[in-house]
């Protein structure tokens, strides 16, 4: 049968992608250097291939998992013949390999829509992706040379799969990591436009409009992509938390950090002509992050539940890629930069200065944060001991570190570019201020349980003065001529973020503040009472599913009045494939509270375990960094991005001069 | 001075200020929030510390899980097959929990040296040891030969 040989064909596809991608990088770069500029060309279509053939390669590993190909090891190991069709699908990315080509193609995704986009020179293009090409290439030898999707089992081939990991058969699996990835990987562009600029020398402002849309886009995506796996992390662990300051939730945080710092700091680039050397180290320490992240998770260094399978020589080759990325990108910077000059001035009350301080802000998160990841690692490398860094470090510095980001974050919007009299800033604020401090300080921290708490006084005084900023900024804006039609998207876009990073404070503050979780023993007809609702264990049960048997309860709440509020039926579900026991949680979920029941385990006959917690506004944590996310991509379809500007900016505050 | 350059040292000199503040604070974080790991034999010869918290972990001893009835406390030992000690916890432990399986507890020693645990892990994969346990039993000379783990965690890469 032909396709039993879909492996076989995939690998081939696979390995012609790689001499695609060496086409697309070396091409242009054997075309630059020669003056050949007929070579240039060969990139686009290069792009466009590599792009069909991991097209292919990875519709023939989806294949192999829906036709049940359990020659494939890769598919033996994370399959079985009883998985639903829709989990066999996401099982594709639910390991190592797969989730490798997952990358690759996603890779070639962008490398086929950047060299789609209008309006750039040609030669631009041509480094750009002679640049992506390169990145390709190193992936694409990590994935042929150590963790082959297509490897075979022969000639024992198993008669059924190891079964995905009971954990990732959700559908949050079928999401998150494509979004995530799409975010990690989308940085590779902005990384390569950087790259690009700096191999050009012609770093001007017209490189910052083309890398805005990027960066945006790749940063709502890792936006949407951390919210989905904190949401099922949160149902789906049984823990109730939704971040844990896992090494590997922050490996996805340092780019994300870096990257809100590049959208920022790419404005005032692109609008100003200023910071241009600290806008291109920051798209290539945004990058190299995504990097480091990706060597942190495959290479088995980090004690984490997302860790994947271990072997040496993939850190080793891990570690050689990053190595040979922040070098080289590293090496270029120091040659070119020293030639950069900007002429533009500012004052110290300025757009410009507020949104650097913003820059600096993120930047000492994100070392804060890498700090308490790679601590422990280091001091095991040392022999100094096992350690590990407890959430309170990152909470005792990240904390107070956000909430004087969000100082600035009410300021820069309302402030002018280049200078602004304080006075002129201090009439604009001062009402917003006011409002802020009065209810937020003094007047809303009481009304949730009637008791002040300095944390939730410091979490709504922020909330309120981003929001009420926001608002103050924009009834500035629509008094203008054009009215309310004079904001344009991107502006529209930056609202939204900053309205649903307000939201995010402000699901974080009363979660934090106001959650309780309780572990309690549950006997049959035994009441709890959390939070003044009372729980009851009606029953315990068993039941079958395809592939897993389950311990049922049944939990009946109560208000406080006595009347039957809703009945919450939790299971613990043993798969059989793997032996391995999972927790389905019951939700019971609004935009004010959410209450949650998990089994834990059996105690006594007749009685369980439970966890039962109470969380109010956990939700609007993700709806916030879904609306910021929905913002960013609002911002790019800004009509300006789309207008094609003449070449060499006649913008002259912000014209670089030039290498050669 | 011209302004400019009046201006640029102003903005350097806020800037070291803000980052030696940070560096500062994040150290004293750092050092207050460390959670070293001790294997068996060594808090049974006493060198674990009393006034810190910190991580502990072994494999669970056969048998040696006692619940409480009318509470979530539990009572169990873990070994690195040299030296037992015990650990008190007063949660759910976690799904992966198992006699005969490698866990890591956090939290502090009491008078009698037992571990009163504020967390317990138990890694979401049955073949999986956590590397601390892992290495405390090699330490100890009994890592058993026919486990999955003795492979998996046999390079001393980490």
């Amino acid at each position: 049968m032909d396709i039993l040989y879909l492996p076989e064909l995939g690998q081939f596809a696979l390995i012609l992608a790689l001499v695609m991608a060496s086409v697309q990088a070396l091409m242009p770069l054997a075309g630059s250097m020669t003056r050949q500029p007929l070579w240039l060309a060969y990139a686009q279509p290069a792009a466009w291939a590599q792009f069909a053939l991991l097209t292919v390669s990875f519709a023939f590993l989806t294949a192999s998992f829906l036709v049940d190909d359990f020659s494939v090891a890769y598919v033996a190991n994370n399959s079985n013949s009883a998985l639903p069709w829709y989990y066999k699908f996401s099982a594709v990315w639910g390991a190592h390999e797969g989730s490798l080509l997952l990358w690759l193609w996603i890779l070639a995704g962008w490398t086929f829509a950047v060299s789609l986009s209008k309006g750039l020179p040609v030669e631009v293009l041509a480094r750009v992706l002679s640049v992506l090409g390169f990145v390709s290439i190193g992936m694409m030898l990590f994935v042929i040379l150590t963790s082959n999707p297509f490897d075979r089992y022969l000639p024992r081939i198993p008669t059924d799969g190891a079964d995905l990991n009971p954990l990732l058969q959700d559908p949050g699996l079928i999401f998150h990591p494509p979004m995530l990835y799409m975010g990690y990987v989308g940085f590779a562009v902005t990384f390569a436009f950087a790259l690009a600029a700096l191999w050009s020398g012609k770093l001007d402002t017209a490189w910052a409009r083309w890398s805005r849309p990027w960066t945006s886009v790749a940063w709502a995506f890792l936006t949407a992509g951390i919210a989905l796996g904190s949401w099922w992390a949160y149902y789906e662990l049984g823990w109730g938390g939704w971040w844990f300051w896992d090494p590997v939730e922050n490996a996805s945080l340092l780019p994300w950090l870096l990257g809100t710092a590049l959208m920022h700091t790419l404005a005032v680039t692109e609008k100003r002509g200023l910071f241009k050397s600290w806008t291109v180290l920051l798209a290539i320490a945004t990058f190299s992050t995504s990097l480091l992240g990706f060597f942190l998770v495959r290479s088995g260094v980090l004690n984490s539940v997302h860790a994947f399978a271990n072997d040496p020589d993939r850190g080793l080759f891990l570690l050689m890629l990053l190595g040979a990325t922040i070098g080289l990108s590293l090496l270029v910077y120091a040659l070119r930069v020293p030639t950069l000059k900007a002429r533009a001035s500012y004052s110290l009350i300025s757009k410009d200065v507020f949104l650097l301080a913003n820059n600096v802000i993120l930047v000492v998160a994100t070392l804060t944060v890498l700090l308490g990841t790679v601590y422990p690692l280091i001091m095991d490398a040392l022999n100094l001991g096992k350690i590990s860094v407890g959430p309170p470090y990152f909470n005792a510095l990240f904390v107070p570190q956000m909430l004087l980001l969000g100082v600035f974050m009410g300021l820069g919007p309302l402030t002018d570019w280049k200078s602004m009299r304080l006075d002129k800033l201090r009439k604009k604020i001062w009402l917003a201020g006011a409002i802020t401090l009065v209810l937020g300080f003094a007047v809303l921290p009481w009304v949730y349980d009637g008791s002040w708490n300095l944390w939730v006084a410091l979490g709504l005084t922020l909330v309120l003065w981003i929001v009420t900023t926001t608002f103050r900024d924009m009834w500035e804006t629509s008094r203008t001529k054009k009215g309310w039609k004079g904001i344009t998207l991107s502006r529209w876009g930056m609202y939204g973020g900053h309205l649903g990073a307000a939201l995010i404070v402000l699901g974080v503050t009363m979660v934090s503040n106001y959650g309780e979780e309780r572990d309690v023993r549950m006997a049959i007809g035994e009441p709890v009472t959390v939070k003044g609702y009372e729980f009851t264990l009606v029953s315990l049960g068993e039941r079958e599913g395809p592939n897993f048997s389950a311990d049922t309860a049944v939990v009946e709440m109560r208000n406080p009045n006595g009347r039957l509020q809703r009945t919450f039926r939790p299971e613990k579900r043993m798969y059989h494939v793997r032996g391995m026991p999972m927790t389905q949680v019951s939700i019971d979920w609004g935009p004010l509270k959410d209450i949650y029941v998990a089994m834990g385990e059996p105690v006594a006959d007749d009685a369980y375990a439970m966890r039962i917690h109470y969380k109010p506004f956990v939700r609007w944590i993700w709806w916030g960094s879904f609306i910021a996310g929905l913002a960013a991509i609002l911002a790019v379809m800004d009509r300006r991005y789309r207008i094609r500007v003449p070449e060499a900016s006649g913008d002259k505050l912000t014209q670089a001069r030039q290498a050669d | 001075m011209t302004p400019k350059r009046k201006q640029k040292l102003w903005l350097l000199g806020l800037m070291l200020v803000g980052i030696s503040l940070a560096v500062g604070l994040t150290l004293n974080a750092l050092s207050a929030n460390i959670n070293l790991f001790y294997a068996p034999t060594q808090i049974a010869a006493g060198d674990a510390p009393k006034d810190r918290q910190i991580r502990a972990g072994g494999m669970v001893v056969e048998g040696s899980v006692k619940r409480d009835p009318d509470s979530l406390l539990v009572r169990f030992a873990v070994t690195d097959h040299n030296e037992d000690i015990w650990i008190t916890y007063d949660k759910i432990l976690p799904d992966l929990f198992r006699e005969g399986q490698g866990v890591v507890a956090v939290g502090h020693l009491n008078d009698q040296n037992e571990l009163v645990a504020s967390q317990v892990l138990a890694r979401h994969d049955e073949n999986y040891m956590p590397p601390e346990v892992a290495e405390a039993l090699k330490a100890a000379g009994k890592m058993p030969d026919h486990s999955p783990f003795a492979k998996k965690n046999s390079s001393d890469d980490y």
